[in-house]
């Protein structure tokens, strides 16, 4: 089939192996003489440790540990700082310190069981408050402060009519992906190939090249299909397939690492909690004088990707809006507790979270409506960013906010959920809006300078075509959006376009599957590819044709003074959700959604629809369900049910329309969609939740339990 | 030793395994059927949804011990049948394949849900899957695909 329309949907790649069952996960994969792992983890948050005492270990068990290292005992990524055997010092719960290998799994276990260490246990961090208390002495993984000088902010204040200070914060989120973490390695004579479930195969290829101290032939990556990743893949799997590898090597056998669901959620990483300061000086009628951020990551023990993962939050510590005066600083610091790390947004929903909260809270302080005033302060086209970049391509949202206003009848629905609910004792209505962007591609100058995306397509003496990338198909529909691009440039059959499991023998380092980058850097780079092939075009030959990143002329950025371009294009969006609150018991209903994407242009309409619900509703339930809790450094939620990821009848049917913005950047005018959609869907819930209760709530999520302490208190305060 | 005789996708199989054995395990290691998958092992995501006897059921709570005699049905052999397909076609239609792995359960609960009740609502839509988690999704192309099967499939129920 020759699409004439690229948005026009298709059967995806993937659907007739996934549908039957039939595809191969890892965890469906077995291999002759293959063995189990399982790991020995820290007891404790924080210690020394000083003796370890094995149960006697029957034939065919190993322990690997640090010492079968033969390169870096550290899992390769920005800091170094996170041990793959923790064998000195253990600095989580849940740390692994070693690894035990056999062929019965249930053997594995009970052997774990019986092993005791002897540790020097030292006072550990739990919260993110101690973290912040001592920030001065240690524990700062990064830092960053920019914007307005702070003298400036400090007479603006001084003069202000008022100054409105109010600190948020925002939970943990668990990826919940429903296939849980697996990784396989295989030892060969000439090198140890890993396959397993992951979005990045060259984070994991270099890691691996660390820690084994070998070149760069002698380990070889396969992605094997991936039930799910959200960021969740993206930083963790390098250190399974460390472990595996190593293991691989020692015992010369295929070693097998499966976490259950329980460990899964004990140790992996999550959405970082955060805590904000906002402070906001504004005149006699409301306008806006100036703004003051602080912003604090909790990123566990290791650094992780918090660096980056704070970058993101900071830049988005204003919303969509231009705010004059604007000073920002943020902090990622150092707890000991699980590590966090990338998760869909990337920092960008707990500061989205904030900034409208904060200006919802503002306008009804002002006793204005927050969608009304908030459009005040829309950045528009040729806008500098809070960093001095600009807003170069044309904004649509003035737009899609009338439009979704009108289609939702916004006016007239308040007026009558506000006589709902002047005659409903026990149900309450309400209806909030968000407001929001997403900066597509790595942050700053990240694609030029460490990412350098080549791809590659071959050409079959059959006149099929093959697509080599790095990138990953984790359900968002790469392989599908992926060909049709190639399948567009080529003016071929889309069934003609092939797209293997990404093999890092075989594909050139096109990048990680992050950041809404594949379809809108990696696709463009696709698009140019495919018109070089055929320009070049051989019928019965083979050929093949690479392309190279090209960066695109932004402000350059400086990451020292944090100035600069941030991003090459933004997506945008807005949405309206309608709840329903019944203050007996704390529940909340949701009864419409809405959600306005400018993505540029789809490439593939049923799969942005995809993108759209399934982040939507990741994002709402942030907001409002997904609740995520440490006690003591341990993770107090172990089954899926503990934690509350929404079933099929938590959720409505979404109204989402797309807006037509192509990005010159972008293949056929694509922008990122993969993480914008979970942005707005918090934010939205708890302003529908404030304005259905008229109360302002400070934090996410907004449970059940957080509502009915929140009314009592409301009682309370108008009895006193 | 005792051996546990059952009806597996149509054929009469026996299985030496432990009667305390789960059967997702059974399945998947001794017969590699490995179209149930295990995404929770705890009865609350439905990836490993089987029917016992017509009745959908997760194979990760179930003793094999408990299945003497039954009829058991995985999507392995669920998949080669025209309500599979019926459900399959549709499942594209709607776009309700993401990362896949929740849908070999999805499908047996579609099925399920559509067998009983050809004409379903889209509350009993909902409903009918609330058993099984979806994380890519946000279900709504699910239940779209669900009320396809049912029109489409319209007489195959």
């Amino acid at each position: 089939m020759i699409a004439k329309d690229i948005s026009t949907s298709v059967k995806k790649k993937d659907h007739d192996g996934k549908i039957s069952g039939q595809l191969a996960y890892i965890s469906d994969v077995k291999v002759d003489s293959m063995l189990y792992g399982v790991l020995y983890r820290s007891p404790i948050a924080y210690g020394k440790v000083r003796s370890i005492r094995l149960p006697p270990l029957p034939e065919g068990y190993e322990k690997i540990g640090a010492e079968h290292i033969p390169g870096n005992n550290f899992v390769k990524l920005l800091h170094n700082d996170q041990p793959i055997f923790a064998n000195e010092w253990v600095n989580y719960i849940g740390e692994p310190m070693f690894m035990l290998v056999g062929p019965k799994l249930d053997i594995l276990y009970q052997l774990v069981d019986e092993v005791e260490v002897d540790f020097e246990e030292h006072p550990a961090i739990f919260t993110l408050e101690e973290a912040i208390k001592q920030k001065d002495q240690t524990g700062v993984f990064a830092y960053h402060e920019f914007g307005e000088s702070l003298d400036v902010i400090k007479s603006i204040e001084k003069k202000a009519h008022r100054v409105i200070e109010e600190v948020y914060e925002t939970g943990y989120q668990e990826h919940v992906y429903l296939e849980p973490q697996g990784m396989l390695g295989i030892y060969k004579a000439d090198e140890i190939l890993v396959k397993g479930s992951m979005q990045c195969l060259y984070y994991v290829k270099n890691a691996l090249i660390s820690a084994l101290a070998c070149e760069d032939d002698e380990v070889r990556v396969i992605q094997s299909p991936t039930g799910g990743g959200f960021g969740g893949k993206e930083d963790f799997p390098s250190m399974m397939a460390c472990h595996v590898a190593i293991a691989a090597k020692v015992v010369k056998k295929p070693v097998m690492l499966l976490f259950d669901r329980a460990e899964d959620m004990e140790v992996t990483t999550k959405r970082h909690p955060a805590k904000f300061t906002y402070r906001t000086a504004i005149d006699e009628q409301g306008n806006i004088l100036s703004m003051n951020v602080e912003v604090f990551l909790d990123g566990g023990a290791n650094a992780g990707l918090s660096p980056v993962v704070l970058q993101r939050a900071l830049l988005n510590s204003s919303g969509v809006y231009k705010i004059p005066h604007f000073h920002a600083k943020g902090y990622a610091l150092k707890t000991n507790t699980v590590p966090n790390g990338a998760f869909r947004g990337f920092g960008a929903p707990q500061s989205f979270a904030a900034i409208e909260s904060h200006l919802g809270h503002i306008s009804s302080m002002l006793k204005r409506d927050p969608i009304q005033y908030k459009r005040n302060y829309l950045v528009k086209q040729g806008d500098p960013t809070i960093t001095n970049g600009r807003f170069r391509d044309p904004i649509l949202l003035e737009d899609m906010i009338q439009d979704l206003l009108q289609t939702a009848d916004y006016t007239k629905k308040k007026e009558a959920f506000r006589a709902f609910n002047q005659q409903n004792k026990r149900f309450k209505k309400g209806i909030g809006a968000s407001l929001f962007l997403h900066g597509c591609g790595f942050t700053g100058s990240g694609e030029r300078d460490h990412i350098k995306a080549v791809v590659k397509l071959e050409k079959t003496e059959q006149d099929q075509v093959l697509i080599k990338v790095s990138n990953s198909d984790m359900g968002q529909g790469a392989l599908t959006t992926l060909s049709k691009i190639v399948a567009k440039g080529l003016d071929l059959p889309y069934e003609d376009i092939l797209f293997p499991d990404p093999d890092t023998k075989d594909v050139p380092d096109s990048g990680p599957t992050v950041a809404s980058r594949t379809t809108m850097i990696v696709g463009k780079l696709l698009e140019r590819a495919a018109s070089q092939l055929k320009a070049g075009w051989q019928s019965g030959v083979a050929q093949e044709v690479v392309e190279h990143y090209i960066h695109e002329d932004m402000i350059p950025w400086d990451e020292e003074t944090f100035s600069g371009d941030a991003y090459p294009a933004y997506s945008w969006g807005v949405n309206l959700i309608e709840v329903e609150v019944d203050i007996l018991t704390g529940s909340v209903r949701i009864e419409r959604v809405y959600g306005s994407f400018d993505i540029g242009r789809a490439i593939d309409e049923r799969i942005v629809k995809g993108q759209i619900d399934g982040g939507m509703a990741q994002g709402i339930a942030y907001g409002f369900m997904e609740k995520m809790t440490s006690q003591l450094g341990k993770i107090q939620q172990k089954t899926i049910s503990d934690y509350g990821p929404p079933t099929a009848m938590d959720l409505v049917p979404i109204e989402s329309k797309l807006y037509d913005n192509p990005y010159a950047g972008g293949p056929y005018g694509a922008k990122g969609a993969g993480e914008l959609p979970l942005t707005g869907g918090a934010p939205a819930v708890q302003a529908a939740i404030e304005d259905a209760l008229q109360i302002p709530f400070y934090q996410i999520p907004v449970t059940p339990e957080l509502i009915i302490e929140s009314l009592t208190k409301k009682d309370g305060d108008a009895r006193d | 030793m005792r051996v546990i005789k059952f009806q597996l996708n149509g054929r009469e199989v026996e299985t030496d395994a432990p009667p305390t054995a789960r059967l997702i395990d059974v399945l998947r290691d001794e017969f590699a059927y490995i179209g149930s998958k295990e995404g929770c092992g705890d009865g609350e995501c439905g990836a490993c949804s089987v029917f016992v006897n017509t009745l959908v059921q997760n194979s990760c709570l179930i003793p094999v011990g408990a299945i003497e005699g039954a009829e058991i049905m995985t999507i392995d052999g669920f998949s080669q049948t025209e309500l599979f397909q019926m459900i399959s076609e549709c499942y594209s239609e709607a776009g309700a394949v993401q990362c896949g792995f929740c849908i070999p359960g999805m499908v047996m609960a579609s099925a399920a849900l559509l067998s009983k009740n050809p004409h379903p609502t889209e509350e009993e839509i909902r409903e009918g899957i609330s058993g099984n988690l979806c994380r890519c999704t946000g279900y709504n192309m699910i239940v779209d695909a669900i009320d396809l099967a049912a029109k489409k499939g319209e007489g195959l129920w």
